[in-house]
């Protein structure tokens, strides 16, 4: 019985596509998890944004939209309808055809990094063995989107906008890929499946999650950092601060393809920490092995939320990072991290079990990280605030 | 070859053909994404995943961004006013002819002098990665140094420029 | 310790998060328009005109001295004078407005009004739910809609209205002081006059 609650959407697949004649049913099944994936991210997208609006909102001592349904959890058919119903304009001297293709591209790759996200037991969409060099392919194509975006405006602050995002995303790929390195390197594939079942196994009643040991936990807070900063989400949001550049490069867009570019942005959230939670945080796999009677989708989705909500604390603390700022910390502080996390892989891989390889580690990665983190202070002369007053 | 294949040459070819076509440079530089995205299709579709895989990360994800900032950055994106076509075109096409030739005829030789393959060889990553680590470590590394010394010449020629500025200022 | 001021503020916030579902001096937001807050005694929002007593048209203190007409900056006020006269509240005759509009579209809420009246017959409402779907006439308030009574006043501002009371008061005690002055030294004149004569 549990076996089956945990395998239902797989059965519920199989069963409606008996119907078919079998040399049908391949692709019928392929089509049937792709909408599946369509309607069900978009749905959370509507659910985050008013998570997200009530969560800022109480954070910020007030209470967010809470006139349309119960506690304003109709808000997004609200947005929506106000989205559709917007007009659409295209500037005159707009590049017509790539400003209709911009969000077009955008939405496209995203909705394409998860095909190869495990979302539970045998909930894979396509079980590549190079899954997530393909999830980082798809990763790169939607900067082109956002500098597409950008250009075909014609609006100079469109384009400092684009050319911000396209500089900021590209700087922190090298971050994002190289934290992956590391547990591809501990793995020794590029599967993600791979990947989550060498986490599915359990000491003690804990798991072996790689956020559990001390490449793992750095791996992990350079990849959340990498990952805000891909999906330009606060405090990296300088290319779409709205006090800055009006909106950024998709100042000119209205109504829908506003929406577009917004449901890019969210399912982008989705995808990659999607990614984070398989790669560090085990999966679909549960967090004890007394628990793993609760379906795998459950976990995924739980893991996936707690992110979300993490996003959102985030955006709700953190003042926005200046675009110097934001460049010199992805080169001199978190590359370097990510260099000497990769060597303290490498070291972890190659010494024997034992007490002595944590030890190691972790006095190697928090050395580097004070060491540098000093040194990075220091240069900037942080220290406590002085004002000077009109006299 | 399959429907699959000629649809995607189909794809590429029409993509090359409307980088030197069209007047827009970034449009150019647009349609020359499409046949990188052809190509990595292409290599899809004979099963070489992390051949695929990188062509899409490395040339749409960064080559396309690099060659459209580099128009952006010079005068190339203002539309020629004096057309896309250059004026010496009968030796242009001479010239493409001939490479075109000796291409194709070097493709067919190889067809006929190698052996017939019946199954499709699988190349895992892993084999890959043992093959870069191993047997062609010398010119992994050579183009890594390549590499830092791109990077090194760019913020060079950065620093020059503030260099400058700074001495001008101070005069 | 590096990166602990972004700790700090983590747990401030979901400090902020926590309580704001539980205590409720954190969460004040006021649920408009299910909620109002009182309004304090020095808001002011548009004019109204103040008279005494249960009858509007009789015990109306405005003079239609223009004054306030006069000073208005955007000029929103608009009085016509009357023909008669009529008395106010020390008993003197005098003229009152026929016509006394204000154009609270245009009215920007500077007291200036106020400041200048002699008379303390215009005063500063604190009533704001004025919106009406007609532009031009609703926004243009007229004599009627503009008077609102002493008790109203006292309502509104409590401590103003007691002191412009007081002084109206005062003013009254003089006027009287001297009518009877003037009485008796008329009284005394009529004697003196009838004295002589007989």
């Amino acid at each position: 019985m549990i076996e089956n609650l945990d395998q239902i959407f797989v059965l519920l697949q199989h069963w409606l596509v008996s119907f078919l004649p079998a040399s049908w049913q391949p692709a019928a099944g392929v089509l049937l998890s792709v909408a599946a994936i369509v309607c069900l991210f978009p749905a959370l997208f509507a659910l985050t944004t008013v998570f997200e609006r009530k969560g800022l909102a109480r954070i910020q001592n007030r209470l967010g939209p809470n006139r349309v349904g119960p506690f304003g959890f109709f808000q997004p058919i609200a947005d929506g309808i106000k989205s559709l119903t917007k007009e659409d304009i295209v500037p005159s001297s707009a590049d017509a055809a790539v400003h209709f293709l911009a969000p077009v591209l955008l939405v496209v790759t995203v909705f394409m990094g998860f095909a190869v996200l495990p979302m539970g037991r045998n909930m894979v969409l396509v079980d590549l063995d190079a899954g997530l060099l393909f999830y980082f392919a798809m990763g790169a194509s939607t900067e082109l989107a956002v500098f597409m975006a950008g250009w075909s405006s014609r609006n100079k602050y469109s384009l400092l906008g684009a050319m911000r995002a396209v500089a900021q995303m590209i700087s922190y790929e090298v971050p994002l890929l190289m934290s992956s390195v590391a547990v591809v390197m501990i793995t020794g594939s590029l599967s993600l499946t791979k990947i989550v079942e060498a986490q599915n196994h359990y000491t003690w009643g804990f798991p072996h999650w790689y956020i559990f040991t001390p490449w793992g936990f750095a791996g992990f807070l350079m990849y959340a950092i990498a990952t805000t900063a891909e999906t330009n989400r606060s405090p990296f949001d300088l290319p779409e601060g709205e006090s800055e550049l009006v909106a950024g490069y998709h100042t000119e867009y209205s109504g829908f393809k506003f929406a577009l570019f917004f449901l890019g942005e969210y399912v982008a959230m989705f995808s990659i920490s999607g990614l984070g939670t398989t790669l560090f945080l085990g999966g679909w796999s549960a967090p004890f092995s007394f628990l793993t009677w609760v379906p795998s989708w459950i976990w995924f989705f739980s893991k996936l939320m707690l992110s979300i909500f993490v996003f959102i604390w985030m955006r709700g603390t953190l003042p926005r990072l200046r675009q110097d700022q934001l460049m010199n910390f992805a080169w001199k502080f978190v590359l370097p991290m990510c260099l000497v996390n990769l060597l303290v892989t490498g070291l972890w891989r190659f010494m024997g079990d034992g007490w002595l390889r944590w030890a190691l580690c972790s006095a190697i990665l928090m050395i580097t990280y004070a060491g540098m983190g000093l040194a990075e202070m220091r240069r900037q002369r942080l220290g406590p605030r002085s004002y000077r007053y009109a006299e | 070859m399959s429907i699959v294949f000629y649809l995607l040459a189909a794809l590429t070819v029409a993509g090359g053909l409307a980088a030197v076509l069209l007047k827009n440079t970034v449009h150019c530089a647009l349609a020359l994404t499409v046949a990188f995205a052809g190509l990595a299709l292409l290599f899809l579709n004979l099963d070489a995943q992390f051949a695929g895989f990188a062509q899409i990360l490395v040339y749409i994800g960064a080559v396309a961004i690099l060659v459209v900032f580099a128009i952006l950055l010079t005068r190339g994106s203002e539309t020629p006013k004096d057309g896309v076509f250059s004026r010496s075109w009968l030796a242009g096409l001479a010239i493409a002819a001939a490479v075109f030739a000796v291409l194709g005829w070097a493709l067919l030789q190889s067809a006929r002098v190698l052996p017939h393959e019946t199954a499709v060889p699988t190349v895992t990553v892993q084999q890959i990665g043992v093959a870069l680590v191993g047997r062609y470590v010398l010119p992994l590394e050579i183009v890594g140094m390549l590499l830092t010394a791109a990077l090194i010449g760019a913020v060079i020629v950065a620093m020059h420029e503030k260099v400058e500025h700074e001495k001008e200022g101070s005069k | 310790m590096l990166g602990e001021g972004i700790l700090k503020g983590m747990a401030e916030t979901a400090k902020n998060f926590f309580l704001s579902f539980v205590s409720a001096e954190r969460l004040t937001t006021v649920q408009y328009p299910e909620q109002r807050i009182a309004p304090f005694e020095a808001a002011r929002v548009f004019p109204f005109l103040v008279y005494d007593g249960a009858d509007w048209e009789a015990g109306l203190r405005c003079v239609a001295c223009q004054i306030c007409e006069k000073e208005c900056p955007p000029k929103c006020i608009f009085i016509e004078k009357s023909t008669d006269k009529k008395p106010d509240f020390v008993g003197k005759p005098q003229f009152y407005p026929a016509r006394f509009d204000i154009d609270i579209s245009v009215c920007m809420s500077c007291q200036i009004c106020v400041e200048v009246c002699p008379f303390e017959a215009i005063k500063m409402d604190t009533e704001f739910e004025l919106s009406t779907d007609d532009r031009f006439e609703g926004l243009l308030l007229d004599r009627k809609q503009l008077a609102k009574s002493n008790e109203y006043y006292h309502q509104i501002h409590p401590t103003e209205a007691s002191v412009v009371d007081a002084q109206l008061a005062a003013e009254k005690v003089k006027a009287d002081a001297r009518a009877k002055a003037a009485a008796g030294a008329a009284a005394a004149k009529t004697a003196a006059i009838a004295g002589e004569g007989a």
